[in-house]
Formats: structure tokens, sequence, C-alpha cells
């Protein structure tokens, strides 16, 4: 970039000026409204992301009469993730792993098709922030509206409408903490305990931090937060490409700039002229306050209003729109010096984060299909390792863990292979007449019991391969474990 | 590493540099924004908050306690407590029911199990081993072989009072020393030695007088380990029959047992733990296996 000699120069300091000042203050942003494409799909993405995270607690899914019944429920008193049809064991927390897993590579994949598409759309901070900038529209009107209710000292007015906003942010922020404890409790009867001051103080906790932390970033940090506090600006920089489609001002086309009427002399006299007419219509709309034409900048979310402002511009003095667009500094170049432009978003790195997320993807699904609803553990004593019984033989003794992840009653038969058993005995259990250990465990739950093999000293080596076999009585599935038989 | 300190102006952001520059790679001078110097204020403020209502300052013999007067025991102790609450009705259930009735229903054996797991590690296991495993002159609780019993009353009985211990209460008697108190000569006990290892089938001493041995076995020592050295446990004799030692069975051993006689102890646990701690114990160490069901 330092050799960037086409790019509009930037306001340089002397190099002999002091250092500055060590703190700034946040300069207050009152961003325009626009209308536009890029305006109408954060208004769709808005109202679809926010949608989700208000009313998805409230979607029901029957698991039957011993699990709960709602789609998406992080059970922390039970130990348990109910995701629709699936149903996570804390020991299978790895397939959260391989959620997050899945949502970085998706962001490599869309930094790498369009740099900042998380910032612009996604990013609660983002979508939370723009609804917070419009009801501030809504409400007190655009700048020059505040500047005129300053001038003319109508104070009560301006008072009123401040009360008005931000009780509906604090409103909002409110809703925000409220529906997020709502993931971790049958959703219906929290509100009903919600509403009767009833619920657990733990929930009263987290609705007001939540609603702190909405008030506070959305109303107030806003950009800052993206600007100072964000690690994925700084990530996304070093991750992206050249090929990368980023919210571009063409300069090729726009500069130089200057007012309609400069601009037409110029071209009437046959010298160039760009497109840009300096209106600022761009700056005037940008949540985060930045001047799209002094090139890429890290303060820049890449949320496309500016591409709308200058687009309605364009329009109305009858010049080609996308002025600004999705583009490369790359192209700008490439066409400034008559070369042909390069668009490739099918490239070795947008191929490789596909195929890294559908092996991921394939992977999971995988196990989280062919996963067991059955588990056996099997853990050899360790003190003592064998015991020698009265009439000589030796008997070794395991404690075994059963987790059953069906949502009722199963009847299971344990047996025991690999040395010749002379008795199986369990605690915690019964032995059926085949001599085999038959235990029953409670729905979705586990038990651990104890088995004790015996078997006769005659030939025993001092470890033999031992397996464990269980076996629904009912459905057949079986569960598997090793160990060792010790003798002296 | 290239470290210069001449300030400069970045080409590229137009922002000074701080002079630093490390492979080439300047660092930026821009400024902070004033918030963040805010809330660095407002960290050091709670920080104060902290002291005030947290202990925090160590004083020559204490230290400031704080308007919260927290204490990290004090959390402890409600930490348990509330453990206990939790396990109450559980508790209850087991202080209220019959051994029996406790091994008949499977939340509550397993419960007890696992109180008697903890009671066990923290004060039978110094002797019995972690897992009742046992050692020279302390019994192997897993195996079939009770010296006072291993029915469920029997085990409460040993736990509760002990053996040869403090309370009256307890399993009384010992081996006699047949040797150091003249009672028997050396050649007899060698006899009776030889004799009390044939019992098991193992090897005898040649030129033992077998015959000699089972004599005097059963003047001496068959009124307290029966006519074949089935052991009694209503007197706490082992079993010199069978396959398991407690202390040994080579025949010095043997010996050293008949010349000084034996007589480990067991103390008493009655009034050091309560009665739910002895009953979960009692089902635990049953649990171990010994049951003797075969
Ligand atoms: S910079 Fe960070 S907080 Fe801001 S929009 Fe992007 S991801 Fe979200
Ligand atoms: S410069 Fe344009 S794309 Fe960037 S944040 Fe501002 S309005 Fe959005």
């Amino acid at each position: 970039m330092a050799d960037a000699p086409l790019a509009p120069n930037l306001a340089t300091p002397s190099p002999d000026e002091d250092e500055g000042p060590l703190y700034i203050a946040r300069k207050a942003i009152y961003p325009q409204a626009v209308k536009g494409h890029f305006r109408t799909i954060k208004w769709i993405v808005l109202a679809v992301t926010l949608g989700i995270y208000y009313f998805l607690p409230f979607i029901r899914w029957d698991r039957g009469p011993n699990a709960p019944g709602q789609a998406i429920l992080v059970d922390f008193t039970n130990n348990r993730f109910y995701f629709f049809f699936i149903e996570i064991w804390p020991q299978e927390v790895y397939y959260l792993t391989g959620l997050l897993i899945l949502a970085s590579l998706a962001l490599f994949l869309m930094n790498a098709v369009a740099g900042r598409l998380w910032c612009g759309y996604l990013c609660p901070q983002t979508v939370w922030t723009d609804l917070f900038y419009s009801i501030e529209r809504l409400i007190e009107g655009e700048k020059r509206d505040r500047i005129r209710r300053e001038k003319e000292g109508r104070k009560l007015e301006i008072f009123s409408l401040r009360l008005l906003k931000h009780a509906i942010w604090l409103l909002i922020a409110w809703w925000t903490g409220g529906a997020w404890v709502l993931y971790f409790a049958d959703a219906p009867t929290l509100v009903k305990e919600l509403a009767t001051f009833q619920a657990p103080m733990i929930a009263y906790i987290w609705i007001g931090i939540l609603t702190f932390t909405t008030y506070t970033f959305a109303g107030f940090m806003r950009e800052q937060v993206c600007t100072y506090m964000c690690p994925w600006p700084r990530i996304q920089a070093a991750l992206t490409d050249e090929y990368a489609l980023n919210v571009t001002y063409r300069y090729d086309r726009g500069e130089p700039r200057g007012s309609m009427k400069k601009n037409q002399a110029l071209r009437d006299a046959g010298l160039p002229a760009g497109d840009c007419v300096d209106c600022n219509q761009c700056v005037a709309v940008c949540p985060t306050g930045v001047d799209i034409r002094q090139g890429l900048q890290l303060d820049c979310i890449q949320c496309g209003l500016c591409i709308d402002a200058c687009d309605n511009v364009m329009a109305k003095i009858g010049r080609p729109t996308r002025l600004i667009a999705y583009d490369t500094e790359m192209n700008v170049r490439a066409r400034m010096e008559g070369r042909p432009e390069v668009r490739r978003i099918v490239r070795p790195r947008t191929l490789l984060y596909l195929g890294l997320i559908a092996l991921v993807g394939a992977v999971m699904a995988g196990a989280l299909g062919l996963r067991e609803r059955l588990d056996l553990s099997v853990l050899h004593d360790r003190n003592p390792m064998f015991v020698r019984l009265s009439d000589g033989s030796i008997r070794n003794a395991y404690t075994i863990r059963v987790g059953n992840k069906h949502l009722d009653d199963r009847r299971f038969a344990l047996t025991v292979t690999g040395v010749d058993v002379a008795k199986l005995d369990i605690v915690g259990g019964e032995i059926d007449a085949q001599g085999r250990a038959i235990l029953v465990v409670k729905p979705d739950q586990t038990l651990e019991a104890r088995v004790l093999v015996s078997a006769s000293a005659d030939g025993l080596a001092s470890s033999t391969n031992l397996l464990f076999t269980l076996t629904d009585l009912a459905g057949g599935e079986t569960a598997h474990a090793s160990d060792h038989f010790k003798a002296p | 590493m290239a470290h210069e300190t001449k300030e400069q102006v970045d080409a590229v952001t137009g922002v000074t540099t701080t002079g630093h520059s490390w492979d080439g790679i300047s660092e930026l001078n821009n400024p902070l924004p004033r918030w963040w110097l805010w809330s660095f204020y407002l960290t050091i403020l709670w920080s104060i908050g902290y002291w005030v209502v947290y202990p925090a300052w160590p004083l020559a013999t204490s230290y400031t306690r704080g308007l919260f007067n927290w204490q990290s025991r004090e959390a402890i102790v409600a930490d348990l407590d509330d453990l206990k609450a939790q396990r109450a009705s559980m508790t209850a259930q087991l202080a209220r029911s019959s051994l029996d009735a406790i091994k008949q229903t499977p939340e509550l054996f397993a419960f007890a199990r696992a109180q008697g797991k903890a009671a066990f590690g923290d004060n039978c296991a110094p002797c019995h081993g972690a897992g009742g495993g046992g050692a020279k002159s302390y019994p192997n609780l897993n195996d079939d072989d009770w010296l006072w019993g291993g029915s469920l009353a029997q085990i409460e009985q040993t736990i509760r009072y002990g053996a040869r211990s403090t309370s009256d209460k307890g399993h009384q008697g010992s081996m006699p020393a047949f040797g150091r108190d003249g009672m028997l000569k050396r050649s007899e006990l060698s006899n009776v030695a030889d004799y009390v290892r044939s019992l098991s089938g193992l090897a005898t001493e040649k030129g033992a007088d077998l015959a000699a041995g089972a004599k005097i076995f059963a003047d001496n020592c068959a009124a307290c380990h029966g006519d074949k050295g089935q052991g009694s446990q209503d007197l706490g004799a082992p079993n010199l029959s069978d396959k398991i030692w407690l202390f040994g069975s080579d025949k010095a051993t043997i010996m050293e047992g008949l010349w000084n006689g034996r007589g480990g102890v067991m103390p008493a646990w009655e009034g050091r733990l309560d009665d739910t701690t002895i009953k979960a114990l009692t089902l635990y160490v049953h649990s171990l296996g010994g049951d003797q069901r075969r």
C-alpha cells in the first residue's frame, strides 16, 4: 500500500509536529437515514436475526414425558443440552467445539469472499447499534432537526424526547437480557416466574448484566467497540487477501472530485473530471464516521450504507451508480492502468475454506448420526487389584457405569468373556438364572454398579484381557468395554 | 531486531510513529480513546471499594476484615450446609431404614455406598487400605473370609464396637502365647504348625509328626478354631483350612503366632461416627464383595 501514488493523498501532518494528545474524546456520530439495496438487506437481516434471538426459546419440541419440551435448552441443573432432535451430554461437548470450528471457518470464508460481511450485516454489535440508531432517528430526528431544536432553545422538548429515547432503549436492552435467560429454563414458565418475581436470583442478575451491556454497547459505545475493543478487525486484516471484495471508493472514476458546476466546466473544457461531487453524503450516512474515499480503513465495518447514499446521489445527477461499490483496490488500479479486471471468487483460499467446512460438517454429522445411545465404561479396582477367596480362586472387581441416553427405562444384561468365569456377581443389580448380571437404568441417566468376576486360579496369567458386553434386553443394542483380569 | 528511536510519520496512515521500530514495523502513535482512561480510573476506584468491603490488608497480628465481614471459612461452611440440606431427605431415609431395607432400595443403596466410601477413606483406609485391600494383620475386606462374620449385622457390630477395643461390647478374646507363656514346647509347636499347614493342603516339613500335631491341635486349638480348623466367627478365631492367611502361611509366621499369640485391634467407632455414617460404612464394606452368598 505504501506505493499507492494514485490514491487520493491523505492529510499528512508535518513531521516536526509534537506528539499530539495522549487521549481523544469520542466524536459523536449522527448518521443520516438512507434508502437503498444495502439498507433493505440490512433491515431484513436485522428482522431475521433479532426474530430468531427473541423468539427461539418459545419454540416447542416434543420429546415425550421424560425430557423437556423446549426446542433449544441449556439445562445446567441436569447437565443436558437440547437442540431440536439432538440431546447432548456433558462428555459430548466436543460437538460444541465442532460447531465453533464451523463458525470460524464460515467467518473466514465470508472474509475471503467479501471482507467484513460479518461486521457489516450479522454481528450483534452492528445489529443492535443499527436498531438503536434507527430509534434515535425516529424520536429525535436527523442531525439537522436536533441542531435546530438546540438553536431554538426548546429545552423541554429536547429533554422529553431524550427521556423517551432512553426509555425505549432500556426496554429493548431489558428484553434482550430477558430473552437470554429463556435459553436456560423452560421459557413460558420462566416468563411467568419473572413476571411474578418468583424467578431465581441468578435469572434477574443475568437480565441485569445483559440489559447493561446492550444499553451501553448499542447506545453509547457503538463504533468504539469495533475500533478499540473487538479483535476481529485485526484478525480479519491479517487473514484477508487482494481478491476479497471490499466496500471501495472507485477513485479511478471519482477523482478529481469537485462540485457539479466545477466538474462540468472541466468536462466541457475537455479536462479530466471525476464523478464524485464531494457532497459528503457517504460520510453523513456512515455509522462509524468514516470517509470511505480515503481508502480501506480499520474503522469501516463495511455496512454498505455509503454505497446506497452515493447511488442515490449518482441517480439524481444522472451519472452511473456504484461509484462506491464492492470492489478491490487491485481492480481500481487495473482499470486506471488499462489492464483487465480480475475477479476470482473461486480460488484456492475459498476452495480450501469450503473444503474444510464440508469436511468438519461431514465429520460432525457422521459422529452425530453414528453415536451410541448407550455408554459402557469399566474401571478396574486399584486396591486390591485382585483378591484370593477362601477356596483359592481369584476375584477381580470393577466399577461399571452405564449411560442410558434413551428417554425410557432400559433393562440390560451384562456378560463377561475372556477368562473362564466361575462366578459373576453384581452389587447394584441382580444375577439371572443364566448367570448374567441384570441392570435397570432409568431414562436419560447413568447407573454405577460393582461387578465381581471370579475364576479358578489354575493356569491364570498375571493379566488376561476381558471383554464386557452389555445388551439391551428389549432393543438388542449392545455396548462393549474391555479391561483386564489380574492374578498373582 | 532493529530498534530505532527516530520519530517519523507513517506514509500510509499519516500518523506519527513513536519512533520504535521492530524489523521495519513501526509503532503508530495513535491516541487512546478517553473512555478507556476513565475505565482505567474506574477499575482503580473499584479496587478501593474492594478494600473497604472485603478482607484486604494484612496488619501486624490480623487483617482488615472489610464491611461485608466475608470469610472463606464461612463460605465453605455454608457450602457444606447446602450440601447437607440437599442430601437431607436421603440421609433421613438412611437413618430411618434398616440395613436390609436399604440394600433392597437401589437409590438408597447407591447413596449409602457413596457415603460409606467417603467415610471409609477418612477413617478406615489407614489400616485396611483405600479399597479395603488390607495388609498383613489388617484383614482384606474384599475377600469372603471373615474373622467376626460378614453379614450386614455382623459387620455393623464390628464397626460399632470394634475388637479388643475400649468398648466393653467389642469382640474379646485373643490367641494365647503358647510358647512364651510356657504352655507348649517348641517341638510341640513345630508339629502343630505343620499340622495346621496340612489342613489347607500346604506342604509339611520332612520329619514332622503330624499325628502328634493333630493331638496337640485337638487338645489346645480346636476349642476355638474348631476340630477341623474351620474357625469360629463367634470367637474371632480364623479359619485355618482355607487359602486366606491374615499374617502369612509360611511356617515361621505360624510359629511366631503360636509362640507370641495374636490379637489385632479394631477400634470401636460408636460415638466417633454417627449412626448413619456407621450404617453407610456397613453397606459399603459389605458391597466390597465379602458377602458370603456363594
Ligand atoms: S468489529 Fe467486531 S464488534 Fe464490530 S462489527 Fe465487526 S465483529 Fe462486530
Ligand atoms: S464507510 Fe461506508 S461501508 Fe464503511 S462503515 Fe461507513 S458507511 Fe459503512
